[in-house]
């Protein structure tokens, strides 16, 4: 008797189980689908969008006609001859990428090395003035991209303060040409992405406990020996993290280049600009663009999985 | 024989009976003071102490009386702001850590949680440039003396307390140090683990004969591992001796309240100062340390097991007075017994035929500890 009514409270506990686990479930859906609307709507769609875009014609007044083509791929290598209508490898694209590939990379090393000692100094602050000088790294953000960017243009252009203040000292007597170059714009992204770099590095800084510094120098670690086998290891997570942050939209940069590069040395991001507006050129635009997508996702599951390594080698 | 018993000069606090070469550590006037102005707190105050070589030197004080101070002077975490520092007779006091053959193991390990086991014990060999197979063979001899060959290649946050207590002290001692510095390195540890690593802590230090200097506030710690103990209160050293000297003849009443149970009572020096004579008029031999007035009112103290019960009209029986109480604790008794004079005493004995309420004599030892303020 005994045992039958215990398998009786077992079934019943058992269903009763499933239920609420059953309405867990729809509650957990429910409370998902807010964001998940959104990055449908906001992310999937408009990335469709674009993919479709990169398999169709070029319309003559800018937008696409309905004809499934490939020319937006090949034209990003190729270059299709006027008269005989072959096609001839070119590298005007590529070098293009190669370009913002390696500003984007020189404006995180930039802004690694001004990040992690600017990181360093906050966290090793008494804790009621780190707010102080993190709300001072991220005052310039309460501007506008645009102005903080026309503001660098009017500091360093050839009647700009830095010129006039070198000529008046009298060390130059002809304006340095700084507007306009690669430096330029190399400055300026390093300018405009170093809070990304600054806020995710101090985060991982500040948990850095200082008994590990300390007990490294007791085990005859000098400085740099201690900066190298114990904080830069442990602030590993916020260096990975500060790079990613700076060098995605350091790639896909525009307002940058095009203000303080002048527009003649392209970005990608400009080149996708000028598809979409000079040369109408819609579904190379989405082309470039879906490239720009795979090589950063490529590289960066590379870098996640690289640095995820040597963390764990160390061990 | 009890009446003819001399007055006992005792040695004054910090003296040391060692000769020069005998001292590894050397501290001399050592001052350190922290913060500013009205908030300035001084953590040491003028200290001068004689750490001799292989010996276990202990710094026992309660919280706030500078031992982890001095420790992190010796080690160069902090710099002195006078005196000076010896180590083994040269001059340390203003060298950085990691210029200093002196190795510590931290009140919370500090090991590196992005590092083996392996990896913490030979890092200070590393560190010192030393080659791969040295570095090797030392790890795994520590391993061995440590007994954790078999967690060599685990992360530090795969341990237990006790294992990650093992893997520091392996670290700090890889490296050979003169001096291991050990700041409350037990504290974090259960009762019973505790025990087994006080002793495993003394056999380390008999097979590498490094001098240790161990703090902590635990007073049985104290007693049970070191060679020599040095009692701190608010930024000095009160007393310097051997765990027995310091427990049976404190110095001072700090050092008496702060090491076991002890009954302190007033008592009088006779002319000479050879003699006290107790509320109940009987008179013993003094102890008299450095520094102690040689007339007059003074303290004595007697530890409750070195006082017996008596009949109250006995020969020994130096004090008479009421059993007010007594408390069995497993290993014996304690009595507490309100003086006839005022006061109360409290009597350790394994055994009691003792009463509540009875009339009671109490014996006490030949002689007895007069206490510096």
């Amino acid at each position: 008797m005994a045992d039958i009514s215990a398998t009786g409270a077992d079934a019943r506990l058992a269903e009763a189980r499933r239920q609420t686990a059953a309405a867990a479930r729809r509650r957990r859906w429910q409370l998902l689908s807010p964001a998940l609307i959104l990055v449908g709507v906001f992310g999937i769609f408009p990335l469709t969008i674009t993919l479709i875009y990169s398999f169709l014609s070029p319309g003559t007044y800018g937008g696409v006609t309905w004809k499934f083509s490939t020319d937006a791929y090949v034209q990003f290598l190729f270059e299709r001859d006027i008269f005989d209508d072959t096609l001839q490898f070119s590298g005007t694209y590529l070098s293009i990428f190669g370009r913002s590939i390696g500003l984007a990379f020189g404006a995180t090393v930039g802004a690694l090395l001004i990040g992690f000692p600017t990181a360093y100094f906050i966290a090793s602050k008494p804790a009621n003035q780190r707010n102080l000088w993190l709300f001072l790294i991220t005052l310039p953000f309460w501007v506008n991209l645009l102005i903080r960017t026309y503001a660098i243009l009017l500091i360093i252009r050839d009647e700009g303060i830095v010129n006039i203040g070198l000529m008046w000292t009298g060390i130059i007597d002809q304006p340095i040409g700084m507007l306009y170059t690669d430096y330029a714009v190399f400055a300026g992204l390093i300018y405009s992405y170093l809070p990304f770099m600054v806020l995710p590095l101090y985060a991982s800084l500040e948990k850095l406990d200082f008994r590990l510094v300390e007990a490294a120098y007791d085990l005859y670690a000098s400085r740099f020996q201690v900066l190298r086998h114990i904080i830069i290891p442990m602030a590993k997570p916020g260096i990975v993290a500060g790079c990613i942050l700076v060098f995605i939209p350091g790639l896909g940069a525009y307002i940058t280049p095009e203000l303080l590069g002048g527009g003649k040395e392209l970005m990608i991001g400009n080149l996708i600009a000028l598809q979409f507006s000079g040369s109408r050129n819609w579904p190379f635009g989405s082309a470039a663009a879906l490239i720009l997508m795979v090589v950063v996702m490529v590289s960066l599951i590379v870098y996640v999985r690289y640095s995820g390594k040597e963390g764990s080698n160390h061990g | 024989m009890a009446t003819n018993s001399a007055t006992i000069q005792q040695q004054s606090p910090g003296e040391s009976a060692g000769s020069a070469h005998d001292i590894m550590v050397h501290a001399e006037g050592v001052t350190k003071t922290f913060g500013q102005g009205s908030g300035q707190i001084t953590a040491l105050d003028n200290v001068t102490v004689d750490i001799r070589k292989n010996e276990f030197f202990t710094l026992l004080g309660p919280s706030g009386c500078g031992k982890t101070t001095l420790l992190r002077l010796i080690a160069g975490f902090d710099l002195p702001d006078a005196g000076q520092i010896l180590l083994d007779g040269q001059e340390i006091g203003h060298l950085p850590p990691y210029k200093r053959p002196v190795n510590t193991v931290f009140q919370s390990y500090a090991l590196f949680p992005h590092m083996s086991v392996a990896r913490n014990i030979g890092f200070g060999l590393e560190m010192q440039g030393r080659p791969k197979s040295e570095i090797k063979d030392a790890t795994d001899k520590m391993l061995a003396l440590v007994q954790m060959e078999h967690l060599a290649d685990r992360q530090t946050d795969q341990l237990s307390g006790g294992q990650q207590q093992r893997v520091a002290l392996a670290r700090a001692l890889a490296p050979r140090p003169k001096v291991l510095l050990l700041d409350e390195p037990l504290s974090a540890l259960d009762l019973k683990l505790r025990k087994e690593m006080q002793i495993e802590l003394k056999r380390l230090q008999g097979e590498t004969g490094i001098t240790f200097v161990f703090v902590t506030h635990d007073q049985e710690e104290a007693l049970t591992m070191s060679d020599r103990i040095a009692v701190m209160q608010a930024g000095s050293i009160l007393q310097v001796g051997a765990p027995k000297e310091i427990y049976n003849n404190p110095a001072r009443r700090f050092v008496a309240d702060f090491i076991g149970d002890i009954n302190i009572l007033d008592g009088d020096l006779d002319p000479k100062g050879e003699r006290v004579i107790l509320p109940g008029g009987a008179a013993i031999g003094a102890l008299l340390p450095a520094g102690a007035a040689r007339e007059g009112r003074v303290s004595v103290a007697i530890r409750p097991e070195n006082m017996n019960l008596t009949a109250p009209d006995a020969p020994d029986a130096a004090l008479t007075g009421h059993v007010t109480n007594i408390v069995y604790f497993g290993a014996g008794h304690n009595v507490h017994v309100a003086l006839d004079g005022g006061g109360e005493v409290l009597v350790r004995r394994a055994q009691t035929d003792a009463q509540i309420g009875a009339h009671v004599g109490l014996s006490v030892p030949d002689a007895v500890q007069v206490l510096v303020d």
